[in-house]
């Protein structure tokens, strides 16, 4: 009877306001596209896209914490994590964006091709430069990965999620392949990105079906009550518990699922590089907790093991590969392989420090990652980025002031104290440690000290390095945009390195889920 | 009686009751309100300062030193008005904290960096800036024709900053970022005219000493974070009670590690002597009134910990006695002006080290020592800079002489810094040396003996040398040419001479026999009377009395009368190695230096052959194979790629399997 006919879900519009926003944003920033002149778009996106962001970071601020709850019939849930992380993936998509925006001086966004359906090196190319065509279709496409992500953290239900996980990364696979030089690399980047995206899809998609089955629903609270109430079909649940995992792991680049990472960070476009480094991992990874600790924490004993050893795989090779790297993109790459294991490692310990630490370091490797990837965009070679590391002899002489940042930035990367790094790895190690994960820790630390290695040696070719033997390198004059973007950044890391305790505190006030 | 009333009643009460059944009162510190919750003003205004000044570059050469001078004032009325309003508190309430900020708070561990306002911080904070002030000062006249004179102001500035932060800091951990600023601030002024290598060197090696005994005060840290979980004065003084002997032991000996390396105490004296390359009013302010005391307040300080620990006590009165010996010899054969008052800086800390090592009756006398040492020794190292102004920055005494004519002011201000450290009665330094002696002769056994013997003896040399200095320096007769032309100091220089004569005269009267120092510091340290000495203590006081009129009797006889040879003459074995500060370079030369050079040569050897042979080829190679093994798998291709993660989907399954 009743049960034939369609009621609507009661759905809290205000709580998934700011997420509206964004959306709405980047619709209007598509019809913007269609609409104004190409001389004028630049100047009409950049500001509408950052109104956007600013717009919904003042309404997760002002009406977040009033407006908690499940909502949307239980599949969209808006508690302290969700915030938390979606307010950190506002502010780092503004910083994101301010970087992409960098013009130096010139009339385009300087990363991005002008033309990106051309074949490099055609007729076609050559007319689009002529006529001054722009790609500020990255804006709106940029916002619509920001909505995904957002609704990426705050997905309570399978369907959703894997809906959310697609409007985070269709964008991204088109901002990959968009670089302005170096073409051909950059739509391989985009094609293998898609395609192992897709691929990693399919195991997701996979694993919900699984959870499905053996729950009867695809909301969380379902299979958990599913798992509770012990419906003795472990041959469904384990599977899809970890096929699912899989899916959330791909997006993080922890290994085995990473071998995308080193060629799409190289790849891309850099500022898209360190846009996609921060936001993604902190939409995976607030994704990845809520699945593992409101989903399926009944089944832990199955899926801890297996996250403690791909953290210490990701931690072990990430370190091992970053130290022979001879390219400064492909370094971070691997360094943010690592970070991904350093995070799960705080993933792993299953309480509200591990929830609270991981949000932390995430914070950290967000704030520090944008501006490092900023910096690399600057310096230049010929016309091209010098990311070659012998490129960056004697950088500390020519400009201090960037080297100086960039060597306080892998001083984070490698976690030393008084840098956000140090106080990031020092929360997740020890909520691993007091979860009885002590090997973990001794891993991480192992490995953090392997990849200090290797910044080392990038901070050394910078400072002691001999300026002669990269006679072609320049550093670029970065305007108000990446300057203030690098910036913030690099107060934000010494700040959470030497007073922690106030964010540290909001992380472990927000760190409860509703379930 | 309105609640406050009861309350502040039942406060006093208690505390009482405390003080009766332990001896020391522990006061706890509350909330400050009213003025002294901005006690973090004292340590901001300088630190704005030395920010200002290094950061705004030449624009602030005009008006940065007096900005400088203004804020380090501004600093010392500040710590007035919380002094004021201290007093306005029963003596028991006079503790306040000020808390900053949660420094780290993760699990079990929290550290939070907190001020705390108590008689014992700000009485140095007094010291601290009222002298400091005056130095500032001072140097605007003695810096006043040098190129970097706003670079020598930032750095007077972030020293005053950071040694407020090192007495006002609530734990151990916030001290400790006091104590490595001033180490910072203290290698930046000696080493200011780093054009010339010696004084490079010379900072480096205030540096380097001083870091073996910061190893001392890190060490005490962690075994206080490992035995009571926290690193501040409440928690690790209030629990103190509960820890074995052996770790308080080890504690105690760790923080005298720290003490000794800071304030210059042997084994880790050395690089006083050469830190004299500084500036002049820098050894006054750091290497005399202030810094150097440092390791003397971090002992006073924790006294919860050394009253629980007589074994470690006593070897920081062995310290003290011997760091006390030392000086003094050292002070009779040096003809460097400013290394002779090092060496007696030395000896007098030695008897500050002795007192805090004679436990609670000592606390107060080496605190009211250590302030009016603070006064003399700065008022004659500013004299000697005002000497060497005079005399075209030569130091060496057997090239000066008869100097009294010419420079009046300077010679009677140095006069009463002179009385004060030879302890002529009523004097500043007579008041407090003199209670030092009398409690030393109090110790029971065999220590009466040793330190009251020690100290009574190292009173006697003080006169000698310190006389010496001043006769060499301004009677006799002229060993300079007539072309020196020494002049008088301008008045900027001579003022805070005056004051500071004038403290080194009267401060003793002031503040002993009126009960001002011992009512004030009683709060903090409790109050104690020392036994009966060994001998009564009207002869100790005739018997010092006497024995300063033959030091300064002989060395009027040697060096005021009689004609001081122009370079040092052939001397006996013992002179020879006081002039060398008894082989202290060459003892820690071979025993440190040399074997560390030989072990730093033996590494590079070893690092080239085996390192970069076998272990090149062995870790480094093993992780190079390893990267180069798996970096295979990232080959550039899709398919690859696609198969990584299904081989790892495959393995994870299908452990999982098995595991099950």
């Amino acid at each position: 009877m009743g049960g034939s006919m369609f009621v609507a879900p009661d759905i809290n519009y205000t709580a998934l306001l700011p997420m509206i926003i964004v959306f709405v944003g980047g619709l209007v920033g598509v019809t913007v596209e269609g609409f104004a002149s190409r001389r004028t778009r630049y100047a009409v996106q950049v500001p509408l896209s950052i109104a956007t962001l600013v717009l919904a970071l003042l309404a997760l601020v002002l009406l977040g914490r009033d407006n908690e709850g499940i909502t949307a019939a239980g599949t969209v849930a808006v508690d302290g994590v969700t915030l938390a992380l979606q307010g950190l993936v506002l502010v780092l998509s503004i910083l994101g964006l301010l970087v992409m925006s960098e013009r130096f001086g010139g009339e385009q966004p300087d990363a991005f091709t002008q033309s990106g359906v051309s074949t490099p090196g055609s007729a076609e190319e050559t007319l689009a430069t002529k006529v001054g065509a722009t790609t500020t279709e990255v804006y709106p496409l940029t916002l619509m990965s920001v909505g995904g992500m957002m609704l990426f953290v705050a997905a309570n239900d399978l369907i959703l999620l894997f809906v959310a996980l697609e409007i985070l990364s269709l964008p991204l696979y088109v901002l990959a392949g968009l670089a302005r030089r170096r073409r051909l690399l950059s739509q391989e980047a985009s094609l293998k990105y898609f395609l192992l995206g897709s691929f990693s899809s399919a195991f997701y998609l996979f694993g919900a079906v699984l959870l499905y089955g053996y729950a009867g629903s695809t909301r969380f609270s379902d299979i958990a009550a599913a798992i509770s109430s012990n419906v003795g079909m472990d041959g469904l649940l384990v599977p899809g518990v970890l096929l699912v995992t899989v899916g959330l792991l791909f997006k993080v680049g922890a290994v085995p699922f990473h071998a995308w990472t080193p060629d799409v960070y190289q790849g891309a476009p850099t500022p898209v590089t360190g846009f996609m480094a921060a936001c993604t991992k902190v939409a995976a990874f607030g994704a990845m907790l809520r699945v593992l600790y409101v989903a399926v924490e009944g089944a832990r004993l199955e899926w801890q093991p297996v996250i403690a050893v791909v953290a210490a795989l990701s931690m072990v090779v990430g370190a091992l590969l970053a130290i022979v790297q001879t390219d400064v993109k492909r370094i971070l790459a691997y360094s943010s392989i690592a970070h991904a294991g350093f995070i799960l490692t705080g993933v792993v310990a299953l309480d509200v420090a591990g929830v609270s630490s991981t949000m932390f370091y995430l914070a950290t490797y967000g704030f520090m990652t944008i501006p490092a990837f900023a910096i690399v965009a600057l310096v230049r070679s010929a016309g091209t980025e010098a990311t070659l590391v012998d490129q960056w002899a004697g950088l500390g002489r020519r400009s201090p002031w960037i080297a100086a940042s960039f060597t306080f930035l892998l001083m984070a990367f490698a976690g030393i104290p008084l840098t956000s790094g140090f106080t990031g790895k020092f929360a997740v190690f020890s909520a691993a440690v007091s979860q009885g994960w002590a090997w973990l820790a001794v891993v991480g630390v192992l490995a953090s000290a392997v990849t200090a290695y290797i910044y080392f040696v990038l901070v050394v070719q910078m400072w002691l390095g001999d300026p002669s033997d990269a006679a072609g390198t320049v550093v670029v004059r970065p305007s108000w945009m990446t300057s203030f973007a690098i910036l913030v950044g690099v107060a934000i890391t010494l700040a959470l390195g030497v007073m922690p305790s106030p964010v540290l505190d909001l992380a472990q006030s927000t760190a409860a889920f509703l379930r | 009686m309105s609640v406050h009333d009861l309350s502040h009643g039942l406060a006093t009460l208690s505390l009482a009751a405390a003080e009766h059944e332990g001896g020391a009162s522990a006061v706890h510190a509350t909330q400050a309100d009213g003025l002294a919750a901005f006690g973090w003003l004292l340590v901001a205004l300088p630190l704005v300062g030395a920010a200002v000044l290094l950061l705004g570059g030449r624009t602030t050469d005009r008006w940065g030193p007096a900005l400088a001078t203004a804020l380090s004032w501004g600093s010392f009325v500040v710590g007035v008005l919380v002094i004021v309003q201290l007093t306005g508190l029963g003596p028991e309430e006079r503790s306040l904290s000020v808390p900053l900020w949660d420094w780290v708070s993760v699990g079990e561990l929290s550290l939070s960096a907190g001020l705390l306002l108590d008689p014992l911080s700000l009485a140095f904070v007094m010291l601290i800036t009222f002298v400091g002030s005056l130095i500032h000062v001072y140097s605007l006249g003695y810096m006043a024709d040098d190129p970097d004179k706003r670079r020598f102001f930032a750095y007077l500035n972030l020293f005053v900053a950071a040694m407020l932060i090192l007495v006002l800091a609530d734990s151990y951990l916030l001290l400790f970022v006091g104590w490595e600023g001033v180490g910072l601030a203290s290698y930046l002024l000696i080493g200011f005219w780093n054009w010339n290598p010696d004084y490079a060197a010379a900072a480096n090696k205030a540096f380097v000493v001083n870091r073996v005994g910061d190893v001392g005060l890190i060490t005490a840290m962690a075994i206080m974070l490992a035995t009571f979980g926290a690193l501040d004065f409440a928690t690790v003084h209030g629990s103190a009670g509960g820890a074995s002997d052996l770790t308080l032991t080890l504690i105690g000996l760790a923080l005298l590690l720290g003490a000794c390396g800071k304030s210059a105490q042997f084994p880790l004296q050395s690089w006083l002597g050469d830190a004299m390359a500084g500036p002049t009013p820098v050894s006054a302010l750091i290497h005399a009134a202030t810094m150097v005391t440092a390791g003397v307040y971090l002992i006073a300080r924790s006294q919860a910990i050394y009253d629980l620990t007589p074994d470690a006590r006593l070897v920081v009165a062995i310290v003290g006695a011997v760091t006390l010996l030392y000086g003094a010899f050292v002070g009779c054969a040096k003809d460097d002006i400013k290394k002779a008052l090092a060496a007696s800086t030395m000896s007098q800390i030695g008897y500050m080290m002795l007192a805090v090592g004679l436990g609670p009756v000592g606390y107060l006398y080496a605190i009211f020592h250590l302030v009016t040492h603070g006064f003399f020794k700065a008022n004659m190292f500013l004299g000697a800079g005002s000497v060497m102004h005079a005399m075209g920055n030569r130091v060496d005494m057997r090239r000066f002489g008869a100097l009294r004519a010419d420079i009046k002011i300077t010679w009677l201000t140095f006069m009463a810094g002179w009385l004060a450290i030879i302890g002529f009665p009523f004097t500043a330094g007579w008041y407090s040396k003199d209670y030092i002696i009398e409690t030393a002769f109090a110790e029971p056994g065999w220590r009466a003996w040793v330190f009251g013997g020690v100290a009574l003896l190292g009173a006697g040399i003080t006169a000698f040398y310190m006389s010496r200095l001043f006769f060499m320096t301004f009677f006799g007769g002229q060993r300079w040419h007539e072309d020196a032309h020494p002049h008088e100091s301008p008045l900027v220089m001579t003022v805070p001479m005056m004051v500071l004569a004038l403290g080194s005269l009267v401060l003793g009267v002031v503040l002993y026999p009126t009960g001002i120092i011992t009512a004030w510091l009683e709060p903090v340290f409790g109050h104690a009377e020392h036994g009966e000495p060994l001998i009564p203590v009207l002869a100790i006081q005739i018997l010092a009395f006497v024995l300063m009129l033959v030091g300064a009797g002989l060395a009027w006889m040697m060096y005021g009368r009689r004609e001081v040879p122009q370079t040092a003459p052939e001397a006996g074995p013992l002179t020879r190695a006081a002039r060398r500060d008894f082989y202290q370079d060459d003892v820690n030369d071979a025993l440190f230096t040399g074997p560390t050079m030989t072990l730093a040569r033996t590494s590079v050897e070893a690092d080239s052959v085996l390192v970069e042979g076998a272990v090149t080829g062995g870790t480094t190679g093993g992780l190079n194979g390893l990267s180069r093994v798996l970096r295979r798998a990232q080959n550039g291709f899709v398919r690859s790629y696609a198969l990584t993660m299904l081989l790892g989907v495959v393995v994870i399954l299908g452990a999982v399997w098995v595991m099950q």
